[in-house]
């Protein structure tokens, strides 16, 4: 979008917090709180904790809150009074300091919440948001965005992308309109890229490419009904909702009347009651059944339905995960399998 | 941890066991639990200080459950677990197989009353850091704790990993999956969050056997184990009582006996 | 309609409150605001999700036909906390609806076919819209018949319905109830439907089937189509499975690629066969 890189100081990220904030927006950073680093509001760059290489909770609750409101209701004498979602107290905001998987994950969602009829609610806060992504220097053993099409400095779904240059100054490339408007007015705090800061690529983590979607989704196709596969990949999943929820793809939800409102709130295939019937019949019951679910959903499904991958490859549910179902590890058990 | 793995390769080469549940290398460093059938691969267990899992959560899942008679190989939180769940009623006597590794060998315990002796016998009192964080938390006023724990819950999403990572929490249908009525709230709000982790370590009291898996499993980091653990003080001091001690023994909180003391009843 | 809310209920108002035996229910709906009303169609197969406020909502295909306008109707068992909260509630009272909900019965696609309806308890109300659909077009059709089997006399819903359809010349109307299941004064047959179905022996011939039903007599019911000569494409059936949104975007139907609520719940034994039986 933008064929000029440029260059921009701590301080001058600091002034742009400011600016951005006195434009009405608020701004949700990683943040280090009881060891572990997840999006909250911040006034400043300082407050940002970009070390770690993933946060424990991905950032999608800024477009698809853990609850929120759908509508009001209210009760009397037989009639009933229905009150609808005010969209417009929906804050803008910046979402600073995400990863690019995290900034691609937003397409993902998108697949399934605006999927056949859009969903005003995450529409209305999509487009209220404004992504500031972070390139990566650094992965981990859990990384894997490259093999889902994504990569450590890739911009798809920012609208800025920034890379660390060292002492408190970044990168900038404008990636979208959205992005020009955030700079809007803020040509004094930026400046040309010059000589080495120019080189992106060097700077940026190293990601190596483990599998091709594509033959994942195939083997997984034939692997469906080995029932002995799927029962030894998840022998030791405890169907805790943990992987569902940290995710940045994940979107599965409940609805839940309460007080005069309907809410939207988050639930996980992996429940062990997630697909129960009130008569007591559950399609699922096995634990095999909702981990093969999971994979099948993400790497089958939605390909074909949603023409989109359900994963970009953070890693969070690995790291999240109390007894180590590392999905790349499994991914890759997939794709050498032989039926 | 030799002698752990030659045990268990006997063990399954002669049929004693179908599944020997203990720990694996698994990815970046973490042990992770196995689920061995074949002697052959018995050679993959592990036992260090990286095995901190209670491996005794799986006893109760059907999964594992029906792979048939099992050894778990136990830490000694495992070994507190399964005794309460023995005075549960979920585990019986001599249906399953404790490897209690110890001094470079393993210990076997088929018997209940073996696991009894051995508690007995291990019965760490809470460490320094331990009754340092409870002494902290103790002195907290309790509107210092209310403020406490609104905060820390504000980061709860209902995920359960708590209740899936606890052995005690073995409810085919939890009290949160019920909606007629619909006790404790979905949704993942202010009260919703209070009324869920407050809720369970109150079913916990009496029960929790302090492995603090909970703390562990959960990906917001609350320090879920202090309610535990105050509650497990709370009921040791007005019952004189401490779970996950003998095979069969009354619920604290649901045993009635006409001489209780009742002057708190004004 | 206007852009609105997918997840939002229009509110119903209940004309008619039908208790079609102990613990099973039909209502009879109409939209509060009448231009919604006037603007709403939909087509055979398709459902909806019924609010009671505070509860939450079910999913009920639309019982009614297509072809009678004004009102819709939905028939229910009392199984959980929102159905029974609905059977509490009485005419004049607020209801909400969202839908016309998934896909349709393929009454074009039959056109000049015969047609048979194999309906077990509960599920007579899914294909109650477009059995009455096809009626209001009788000469589109050949011949018309219905199976329809309970447990017990007691279970029979839309008593007065089946009494029309019995009488009708251009319908073959077969009820029955299981073994031990009748009255003295039981006139219909007696035995499980696919047996009663084995003894009719409809011709296959030009012919498509729709079967709803309890797992267990869809399930025995489909080798004896089979038998009949009736192809997997030309079998139909409805599916269920627990839904919240009912328009493809909460993951709880999902069964294989499919969502019931989306791909569904009109199905085909073809489209069975190649799908995981998670439902």
């Amino acid at each position: 979008m933008d064929n000029e890189l440029r260059s921009i100081d701590h301080e001058g990220l600091g002034t742009l917090f400011s600016r951005w904030r006195a434009g009405g927006r608020r701004i949700l950073a990683p943040r280090r709180e009881n060891e572990k680093t997840d999006f909250a509001e911040v006034q400043a760059p300082g407050e940002a904790c970009l070390d770690p290489v993933q946060t424990a909770q991905s950032a999608k609750s800024a477009v698809f809150p853990r609850v929120e409101e759908l509508f009001a209701y209210r009760r009397r004498d037989g009639l009933v009074e229905l009150r609808e979602r005010d969209l417009a107290d929906l804050p803008a905001t910046v979402l600073f300091g995400v990863r690019p998987c995290d900034a691609a994950a937003l397409a993902g969602l998108a697949a399934i919440l605006n999927w056949d009829t859009a969903d005003r609610l995450f529409s209305a806060r999509r487009e209220k948001l404004a992504v500031v992504a972070v390139s990566c220097t650094r992965s981990d053993e859990r990384c894997f965005c490259t093999s889902v099409g994504g990569g450590p400095g890739a911009r798809t779904g920012s609208d800025l992308l920034l890379t660390d240059l060292g002492g408190g100054g970044y990168l900038v490339e404008t990636v979208s309109d959205r992005g020009r408007a955030l700079l809007a007015g803020a040509e004094d705090l930026l400046r040309p890229a010059a000589g080495r800061e120019k080189d992106k690529e060097s700077r940026l983590a190293r990601v190596e490419k483990r599998f091709d979607p594509e033959r994942v989704r195939a083997a997984l196709q034939s692997l469906f009904d080995d029932e002995v596969f799927w029962t030894e990949q998840s022998l030791r999943c405890l169907g805790c909702g943990a992987c569902a929820y940290v995710c940045p793809t994940c979107a599965c939800f409940d609805i839940q009347d309460e007080d005069g409102r309907r809410l939207r709130c988050w639930d996980s295939c992996g429940h062990a009651l997630f697909t129960l019937h009130t008569s007591g019949h559950n399609p699922r019951p096995l634990q095999s059944q909702r981990w093969r679910q999971r994979l099948m959903h993400k790497f089958s499904y939605m390909p074909e339905r949603q023409e989109a991958l359900g994963c970009v490859g953070c890693g969070r549910c690995s790291r999240a995960c109390p007894v180590d179902m590392d999905i790349l590890e499994h991914l890759l058990a997939v794709a050498e399998a032989k039926p | 941890m030799e002698a752990l793995r030659n045990k268990a390769r006997e063990l399954l080469a002669a049929g004693t066991v179908k599944v020997v549940i203990g720990y694996e290398r698994g990815s970046a460093g973490a042990a992770r639990a196995v689920f061995v059938r074949d002697a052959a691969r018995a050679g993959s267990l592990i036992f260090d200080e990286t095995c901190r899992q209670n491996l005794a959560v799986y006893l109760m899942k059907p999964e594992v459950r029906r792979l048939g008679k099992a050894a778990l190989v136990a830490a000694p939180a495992a070994l507190r677990t399964v005794l309460q769940l023995a005075a549960e009623n979920q585990v019986q006597d001599g249906g399953l197989l404790l490897l209690a590794p110890e001094n470079g060998g393993v210990a076997v315990l088929a018997e209940l009353s073996a696991v009894e002796a051995r508690v007995a016998a291990q019965d760490p009192e809470p460490g320094r850091e331990e009754r340092e964080e409870l002494a902290r938390y103790e002195a907290m006023t309790l509107e210092q704790r209310r403020d406490f724990w609104q905060e820390q819950f504000a980061r709860c999403s209902k995920c359960y990993a708590c209740r899936a990572a606890c052995p005690l929490c073995y409810c085919a249908r939890c009290t949160v999956e019920c909606n007629q009525p619909q006790w404790i709230p979905v949704p993942a709000h202010d009260l919703g969050n209070l009324e869920w982790n407050v809720m369970r370590a109150m079913h916990l009291a009496g029960r929790c056997i302090d492995c603090g898996d909970c703390s562990r499993a959960c990906p917001a980091g609350i320090p879920l184990h202090l309610l535990n653990r105050k509650l497990i003080a709370v009921v040791r001091g007005s019952f004189a009582f401490r779970a996950g001690r003998a095979a069969k023994s009354d619920n604290a909180l649901s045993t009635f006996r006409p001489d209780d003391p009742e002057d708190f009843i004004r | 309609m206007s852009e609105r809310d997918i997840l939002q209920p229009l509110p119903m108002r209940i004309e008619k409150v039908t208790a079609e035996t102990p613990d099973v229910r039909t209502l009879r709906l109409a939209f509060a605001d009448e231009a919604q009303g006037k603007a709403f169609a939909f087509r055979a197969g398709q459902f909806g999700e019924y609010s009671v406020f505070g509860e939450g909502e079910c999913t009920f295909c639309i019982a009614s036909p297509p072809t009678r306008r004004g009102y819709i109707e939905c028939t229910f068992r009392q199984a959980g906390r929102v159905t029974r909260a609905l059977a509490d509630l009485e005419t004049g009272e607020t209801i909400g609806f969202r839908g016309p909900f998934g896909n349709v019965f393929p009454i074009d696609d039959w056109r000049g076919k015969s047609l048979l309806f194999i309906a077990g308890g509960i599920a007579l109300p899914p294909m109650r819209s477009v059995i009455w659909n096809v009626l209001d077009l009788r000469d589109r059709y050949r011949d018309i018949t219905i199976v329809y089997g309970v447990r017990t006399v007691a279970d029979l819903v839309y008593k007065d319905e089946l009494a029309g359809w019995g009488k009708r010349p251009d319908v073959r109307l077969v009820t029955t109830v299981d073994p031990g299941g009748e009255t003295p004064d039981w006139t219909g047959e007696t035995g499980f439907v696919p047996a009663v179905l084995d003894k009719l022996a409809p011709s296959s011939r030009d012919a498509v089937a729709v079967v709803c039903g309890p797992p267990v007599m869809i399930k025995f019911t489909f080798p004896v189509l089979a038998r009949l000569g009736f192809a997997p494409e030309n079998v139909f059936t409805t599916l269920e499975n627990r839904m919240k949104c009912g328009v493809g975007k909460c993951g709880r139907c999902n069964t294989g690629k499919y969502y019931v609520c989306k791909d569904g719940p009109v199905f085909t034994f073809a489209q069975l066969k190649g799908m995981p039986q998670e439902y």
